[in-house]
């Protein structure tokens, strides 16, 4: 019974192995806005061990990525794009960083999002 | 008389009461320039509340007072406008809509000619908006505004223009049309002017031997032409061009999407030559008399989704030449033994295709199938002598593109095969010929996504006329600082001579012909091999706000065999391998900046050294230029509505004194100096753009009218041992005026 249950649980593993997908597709969003971000962006996620392609679109702020699951993971990439200063949703890039970023990439003080403010009031 | 005392008084009040009133209307333009009357502005004195607002009609009129002398415009979604009304009428008055932030475009204007910072290759991009500064009209003419190609003219009879790059002539350059390689074997010499110059959408130039991917022949560099695809190419076009030599151009292009995947265009170029003309009156034509028709069918297919993308195109061409003395008369006088003349006829029929197919989920793995077959059959004589070739040729390419661990290392591995039959004439003797070729190559490309990008390829050919042999190359690019590139190759090039079709003018000449049987596969001669050498440096700086692009490049290329072009004997043409040393070394130095807003210039110098040890002597190449000089001044006003524009370009090319081949031992009057005297082309023109559909442009070529004065040598005894017309080194022909337009349809 014993080495049954080892068996079936080394096939499991096996199996589960193999779903690990070598060439993943994933995206999302990365906030930035030039195409100085967009190669800070997919280089920060190139380095990354086990990322194959990364591309990011500067107008639909889109980031696609093909990476093999069995050596890396979405928040692995994540936490490197954030390290360079861009960032991801709830993830937020540390503020001595971005503030590091040439002008053109200040993402986050753009005069269109300046203008949403002062609307408001 | 009280009466009309009265009526004065009368009238006095009249014009008390009747205040001075001031009128005008009130206009905007519209974006296509037309003025049109604006209703209800607001109109009042400067810091008081007299106002009143502009009719239906945009008129207005307010009552004079001397007290204020401003009037205010103003209008919701309009800058309001203040002006001095210091007259009755105040005429029109325009006002200017508010910018809204959002509307405003900033284009950053790309510059028709494009050196990368970061390709690993030394590679030129070439624009559609460059070919247009051209007189016109086919790809050996789009060249002439280029500085890394020179252009020279091959003989004095047919007038063609070949190119060179780096100091060496065009059979070592590799041609490519999207990729596949195009102008070969029978089609060398004319070929260039086979591709019309509104087919093509860009071409790239590259210096140093190119890319594996595309064989082994090239070896000082490759030229790709991209042609307009269907897809994305205008609906219509249609140019003409006549110039005051009886020269016409008719070129249309026509597209139709069948879908959103597929669409087809049919191009057609036609030219006609028809003016007999003998300015420098030595009784033979400055320039043929020739008609061409050129006809294309593209088919383009892409899926996106996917992952397939296809083309196929048809063409066909038939071109003919007629040139030699005035008087010639192509049926009474062929093959005459007093009149010399000559046609060249040629019927050529092209079909390609290529298929790719991208990994929808892995964007980076690719793989591509390329195959051309052509059939170029050209029949000529020149005077009594006779040249025929026939050329058929096969080529097919598989590409596969995927990477190694990551997007940093790419790499591109295929096979390739290619077959060609020559058939040619050579007066009574016939030569036939099949070299076939089957090899496969491996590019690696690697980029540090810093400073080091570098291509590295090899091919492994087996050819019947050329054996087993390995095509290495290698090119490397370095940032050494913030804009800043360099770059280094270095890579062999094989290829077998094709003697006749490569120097087709030796036939418009008294010379016999001499091959020196060497015991090769190719007229008895063997291959030729040369490795190509180069460094260059690239900087792009800001001066004064405008963008300052400066570069330097030194290559050399050395031949370990040759086929030697022996022109040193005035009586005789031969053909050789090398024994000795036969190298090239090109320095060009490039200076491009924005003077002014929108007004560019590009200087380039360049100096080229290029010997060949002769079975004679040591001797530089002939008719090469060691110094070049090279201005282009372009300009071009703001683009108004509806894409408005005036458009300047100027450009200076002066060429250093060539060495001319020996004549010496011809009697005097047929001899030549020893070196040709240095003279400057100047070409300009002037396009007006009238809307985005249509546009008209006038031009002039050598407006300094620089001819060579004597370019035939014994031109009045053409049947003499004397008569030689290769030996040309400056234009035949003299200023060239042009007028064109052209009319698209998107």
């Amino acid at each position: 019974m014993k080495t049954k249950i080892f068996l079936i649980t080394c096939v499991f593993t096996i199996l589960s192995l193999s779903a690990q997908d070598k060439n993943k597709n994933a995206s999302f969003s990365v906030k930035g806005n030039c195409g100085m971000c967009k190669s800070r962006i997919e280089k920060a996620a190139l380095k990354v061990k086990g990322v194959k392609y990364a591309n990011w679109s500067p107008t639909s702020k889109e980031f696609n990525m093909v990476f093999d699951e069995n050596t890396c993971s979405i928040e692995k990439v994540q936490k490197a794009i954030v390290k360079v200063g861009h960032d991801i949703d709830s993830l937020i890039a540390d503020t001595t960083i971005y503030d590091n970023l040439p002008p053109c990439c200040k993402y986050r003080d753009s005069k269109t999002m300046d203008m949403d403010h002062h609307k408001k009031k | 008389m009280r009466f009309f005392f009265l009526v004065f008084i009368l009238f006095c009040n009249q014009l008390i009461f009747c205040q001075l009133q001031i009128n005008g209307t009130v206009v905007e333009l519209s974006e296509k320039g037309e003025q049109i009357t604006l209703a209800d502005v607001n109109i009042r004195w400067l810091n008081s509340t007299i106002g009143t607002t502009s009719d239906l009609n945009g008129d207005f009129k307010i009552p004079y007072s001397k007290d204020h002398q401003k009037l205010v415009f103003s209008y919701i979604g309009f800058i309001t406008d203040t002006i001095i009304a210091n007259r009755p009428n105040l005429g029109k008055i325009l006002l200017h809509r508010e910018m809204e932030l959002e509307e405003v475009v900033i284009k950053n204007k790309v510059n028709s000619i494009q050196k990368s910072l970061f390709s690993a290759q030394n590679v030129v991009n070439v624009d559609s908006r460059e070919m247009l500064k051209a007189a016109c009209c086919n790809l050996s003419e789009s060249f002439e505004t280029n500085p890394s190609i020179d252009v020279n003219i091959s003989d004095a009879v047919s007038g063609a223009k070949q190119v060179q790059m780096l100091g060496i002539n065009s059979p070592y350059l590799l041609f490519t049309q999207e990729n596949m390689p195009s102008i070969r074997g029978a089609s060398q010499v004319y070929g260039l002017s086979f591709i019309p110059g509104s087919w093509i959408e860009s071409i790239q130039i590259t210096k140093g031997s190119g890319s594996v991917l595309n064989g082994f022949e090239s070896i000082s560099g490759q030229i790709n032409t991209e042609l307009v695809k269907p897809l994305t190419d205008k609906k219509f076009f249609l140019n003409i061009y006549g110039n005051n030599y009886e020269r016409y151009e008719f070129n249309t292009r026509y597209n139709q999407k069948i879908n959103d995947k597929i669409a087809t265009g049919l191009y057609v170029h036609s030219n006609l030559r028809d003016g007999k003309i003998d300015r420098n009156k030595d009784n033979f034509l400055d320039t043929p008399i020739s008609k061409q028709l050129n006809l294309m069918n593209r088919w383009q297919y892409a899926n996106l989704e996917k992952g397939w993308v296809s083309y196929l195109n048809l063409q066909y061409l038939t071109d003919e030449k007629q040139t030699g003395q005035i008087n010639f008369n192509s049926e009474d006088d062929k093959f005459s033994n007093t009149v010399w003349g000559s046609e060249i006829n040629t019927e050529r029929f092209d079909i390609s295709a290529k298929l790719g197919y991208v990994f929808p989920k892995l964007p980076y793995q690719s793989f591509g199938y390329q195959t051309a077959y052509s059939n170029h059959n050209q029949n000529s004589y020149y005077g009594n002598k006779i040249y025929n070739i026939d050329h058929e040729s096969f080529y097919s390419n598989i590409i596969f593109n995927s990477i190694i661990g990551n997007t940093q290392h790419k790499f591109k591995t295929g096979i390739s095969f290619t077959y060609d039959n020559f058939d040619e004439l050579v007066n009574t003797d016939s030569y036939n010929r099949i070299d076939n070729s089957v090899g496969t190559f491996l590019e690696y490309t690697y980029d540090s996504l810093e400073k080091l990008s570098l291509v590295a390829g090899i091919r492994v050919d087996h050819s019947n006329r050329l054996e087993t042999f390995i095509t290495p190359r290698l090119h490397v690019r370095y940032s050494l600082w913030d804009k800043a590139s360099l770059r280094m190759n270095i890579g062999r090039g094989k290829r077998a001579a094709n003697i006749f079709a490569e120097n087709q003018q030796l036939f418009a000449s008294q010379r016999s012909i001499n091959i020196m049987a060497n015991m090769g596969k190719i007229y008895s001669l063997k291959p030729e091999i040369a490795w190509n050498t180069g460094v260059s440096f690239t900087q792009k700086a800001y001066l004064f706000n405008r963008l300052l692009d400066f570069s330097i490049d030194f290559y050399h290329i050395n031949f370990t065999h040759q086929v030697i072009v022996d022109w040193e004997n005035p009586q005789e043409i031969s053909f050789y391998n090398l024994d000795g040393k036969s190298y090239s070394n090109s320095l060009q130095i490039d200076l491009n900046y924005e003077i002014l807003q929108n007004f560019d210039i590009r200087a380039t110098y360049k100096n080229y050294d290029v010997k060949i040890d002769y079975d004679s002597a040591t001797l530089q190449k002939p008719l090469q230029p060691k110094n070049r000089f090279f201005i282009n001044l372009n300009y071009e006003t703001p683009i108004k509505y509806e894409g408005r524009q005036w458009r300047m370009d100027l450009t200076f090319n002066k060429q250093g004194k060539q060495r001319l081949p020996n004549t010496t031992t011809n009697p005097t009057p047929y001899q030549l100096d020893e070196f040709s005297k240095p003279y400057t082309i100047i070409n300009t023109q002037l396009t007006r753009v009238f809307s985005t559909k249509f546009e008209a442009y006038l031009g002039g070529e050598n407006i300094a009218n620089l001819i060579q004065k004597q370019p035939i040598i014994s031109a009045n005894d053409p049947f003499g041992s004397y008569f030689d017309s290769t030996i040309t080194f400056a234009p035949v022909l003299g200023e060239i005026y042009y007028l064109g337009i052209r009319y698209k349809l998107n």
